[in-house]
């Protein structure tokens, strides 16, 4: 596995290889490093809202990670809260306005770490609404540090000869966890490395989504999200570096689907 | 008019409800505990939702989500349960959400947390203390208008005296004024439009509609609070025109220091009383002038002296102001000790008449 040099800029510049932004951005411009995964898991959200005609009434709650500046651009209604408080907060935005889609954007960081508590009550409730996960097993934002989701071995800034359960303990399944709930009705675990997964993801996102419509239950979608800065890999070897840790650790498969 | 017996709770619970709450969550925690239970009872019945939170911390982020969408919402605990809540508080009011949160406080050790928080940033919290439970009702009625008129999370500091004591009250719904629209509500009507909302601490605003931005909007913010500062203080005074010793006091309490006040003026002593209404904006300009030619300040509080900060910044000679309250807690911890009685007040307050007399 090769490192990239975090003191300077990259050697080669990134380039456009397609456009594909969302409709519902209100603009291309964004903060997000080249290589990184969350965007595409913005977009898929987004465009499976559109496909789903649940534009309208749409209220978002998102988190704190890389994630958060898209709130600017994401055109929807967006409470912006605390960290790790999303579930909490769509809660009570969800019980005045039923008929609305509600959904969270959250991080490893966000739900994993701090809002763990949050997340599990929100689901054991059976709260209608859709959270959505960006698991890329770092702290991105701060700048590359280990949560609750890095994997055994995993090199990060604060566990840095690579996680080790006697120092760090293990990590935690959170889509497993959510799926033994009564509570919930739908989970998911897609990616966003490769062309097919990320098309299994958007139906995902479709399901749950339309689920939430059927006031199903707590519905949620995990996807695992390339994070090449925070992982120190060059951007080239996001997609295979996540399917070689992550992937295995945490399979791509619907983990619950009520009938 | 019809009275009907209820206990403190069970009438701020109406009142909120007659005010248009329609969302309340909580955890329990006495004093604060049979407040949740009547709003778990009536909401359902009030066409609202009550939540029996898992944790403080997720009631008041329940309760910020209901209220961004322009619902008239609340929360509340007490001490421990209060203190989990400063992040949220100060989010609430650096974003600009109007919430209501009910202390119901065991004893008067919150006042620092309530006046001063525990949260980030440069922000303040309205606070009521009312002096019983008719008072209570119409701080409750009140409260609910001025987290709108500001946008800002406000709180009520009631306590165990409030919460458990049964009166007759009418509860009858109260004019305050007109209040701005809520076009900051998010509903999701804009959503792809173009013109979406967003509801952030740092104001960003959207990039089709920027916002101002953190500095501006924290400026702006602190200049509404400054503005509130001067507008909202509310305060209770007696005999102040001629008194030489004037006593300070808040909540149940200041009512049990009143009627103290009340006797030692039939005795034929010149002393007075004041009230804070408002524990933040506390009184200030109007404790000053109450206290201009008087020889001494007392303060009688229920803890190792909060207040008396806020008094000493008031009046402008400090030298006169003297604390004769004290912590005094019941041992279990969840009320008031045996200082809160009138016999204790009074001898409290005479030995200083005496002393000065010497
Ligand atoms: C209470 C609190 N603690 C810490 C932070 C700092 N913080 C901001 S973003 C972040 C990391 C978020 O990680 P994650 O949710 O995994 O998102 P990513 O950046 O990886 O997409 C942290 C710790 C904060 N904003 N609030
Ligand atoms: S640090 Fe990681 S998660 Fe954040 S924008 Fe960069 S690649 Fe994406
Ligand atoms: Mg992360």
């Amino acid at each position: 596995m090769n490192y990239i040099a975090t003191n300077a800029p990259p050697a080669e510049k990134s380039k456009l290889v397609a456009n594909s932004h969302s409709p519902l951005l209100q603009t291309t411009e964004h903060h997000f490093c080249a290589g990184c995964g969350e965007p595409v898991g913005i977009r898929i959200l987004l465009e499976a809202l559109s496909e789903l005609s649940l534009v309208d009434g749409s209220i978002g709650v998102v988190g704190h990670g890389c994630y958060g500046g898209a709130v600017t651009t994401i055109d929807v209604d967006i409470l912006q809260c605390l960290h790790g408080r999303a579930p909490s907060c769509a809660t009570g935005i969800k019980r005045m306005r039923p008929e609305s889609t509600v959904f969270t954007i959250q991080g490893d960081g966000d739900m994993v770490n701090e809002g763990l508590q949050e997340v599990l009550h929100t689901a054991a409730r059976g709260e209608n609404i859709t959270c959505v996960l960006f698991n890329n097993g770092v702290f991105g934002d701060t700048g590359g540090q280990m949560t609750t989701t890095s994997v055994i071995g995993q090199r990060t800034k604060n566990s840095i000869n690579g996680r080790d359960p006697a120092a760090h303990g293990f990590p935690i399944h959170i889509s497993n966890l959510i799926a033994s709930l009564e509570g919930s009705a739908y989970v998911a675990r897609g990616a966003v490395h490769k062309a097919g997964a990320i098309a299994k993801t958007k139906r995902m996102l479709k399901r749950a989504l339309s689920l939430q419509q059927q006031g199903a239950g707590f519905t949620m979608v995990e996807i695992l999200t390339m994070c090449p800065t925070g992982w120190f890999v060059p951007v080239s070897e996001g997609g295979d570096y996540m399917a070689d840790s992550m992937e295995k650790i945490y399979p791509v498969t619907v983990l619950k689907n009520i009938a | 008019m019809t009275l009907r017996l209820m206990e403190g709770t069970e009438a701020i619970a109406e009142a909120a409800i007659l005010s248009g709450c329609r969302f309340f969550t909580g955890y329990p925690m006495s004093s604060f505990t049979k407040l949740l239970e009547h709003f778990a009872q009536k909401l359902p019945e009030n066409n609202g939702v009550c939540i029996n939170a898992e944790s403080e911390i997720e009631g008041i982020n329940m309760t910020i989500g209901a209220a961004s969408t322009g619902a008239r919402a609340a929360t509340g605990s007490c001490g421990q349960g209060l203190a989990l809540m400063q992040e949220a508080i100060a989010e609430a009011a650096l974003n600009e959400t109007p919430l209501v949160i009910f202390n119901m406080a065991r004893n008067q050790q919150d006042y620092f947390q309530a006046t001063r928080g525990g949260g980030w940033g440069d922000y303040r919290t309205i606070t009521l203390a009312p002096k019983d439970v008719w008072e209570a009702v119409e701080h409750t009625q009140l409260l609910f208008h001025l987290a709108d008129l500001y946008r800002a999370p406000v709180l009520l500091y009631g306590d165990d005296l409030i919460a458990k004591t049964q009166v007759g009250v009418e509860i009858e719904a109260r004019e305050f004024g007109t209040l701005p629209d809520k076009n900051w509500a998010l509903d999701g009507k804009l959503s792809g439009t173009g013109k979406s909302r967003v509801t952030w601490t740092f104001a960003w605003g959207k990039h089709n509609t920027p916002g101002l931005r953190a500095d501006k909007h924290w400026r702006n913010i602190a200049a509404k609070f400054d503005a509130i500062n001067n507008i909202e203080a509310r305060w209770e005074q007696q005999y102040t025109d001629d008194a030489e010793i004037v006593v300070v006091a808040f909540g149940t309490v200041a009512k049990f220091v009143e009627s103290v006040v009340e006797e030692l003026r039939t005795k034929g002593h010149a002393i007075g009383f004041f009230r804070p209404i408002t524990l933040w904006p506390f009184p200030n300009d109007a404790l000053e002038q109450a206290t201009n030619s008087v020889r001494r300040v007392l303060v009688f509080e229920l803890n190792a002296g909060q207040m008396i900060d806020d008094v000493k910044l008031s009046v402008a000679d400090k030298t006169k102001v003297q604390g004769i309250g004290g912590v005094s807690v019941h041992d279990s911890g969840l009320s008031y000790g045996d200082l809160l009685s009138a016999q204790s007040i009074l001898t409290r307050i005479e030995e200083i008449i005496t002393g000065d007399k010497k």
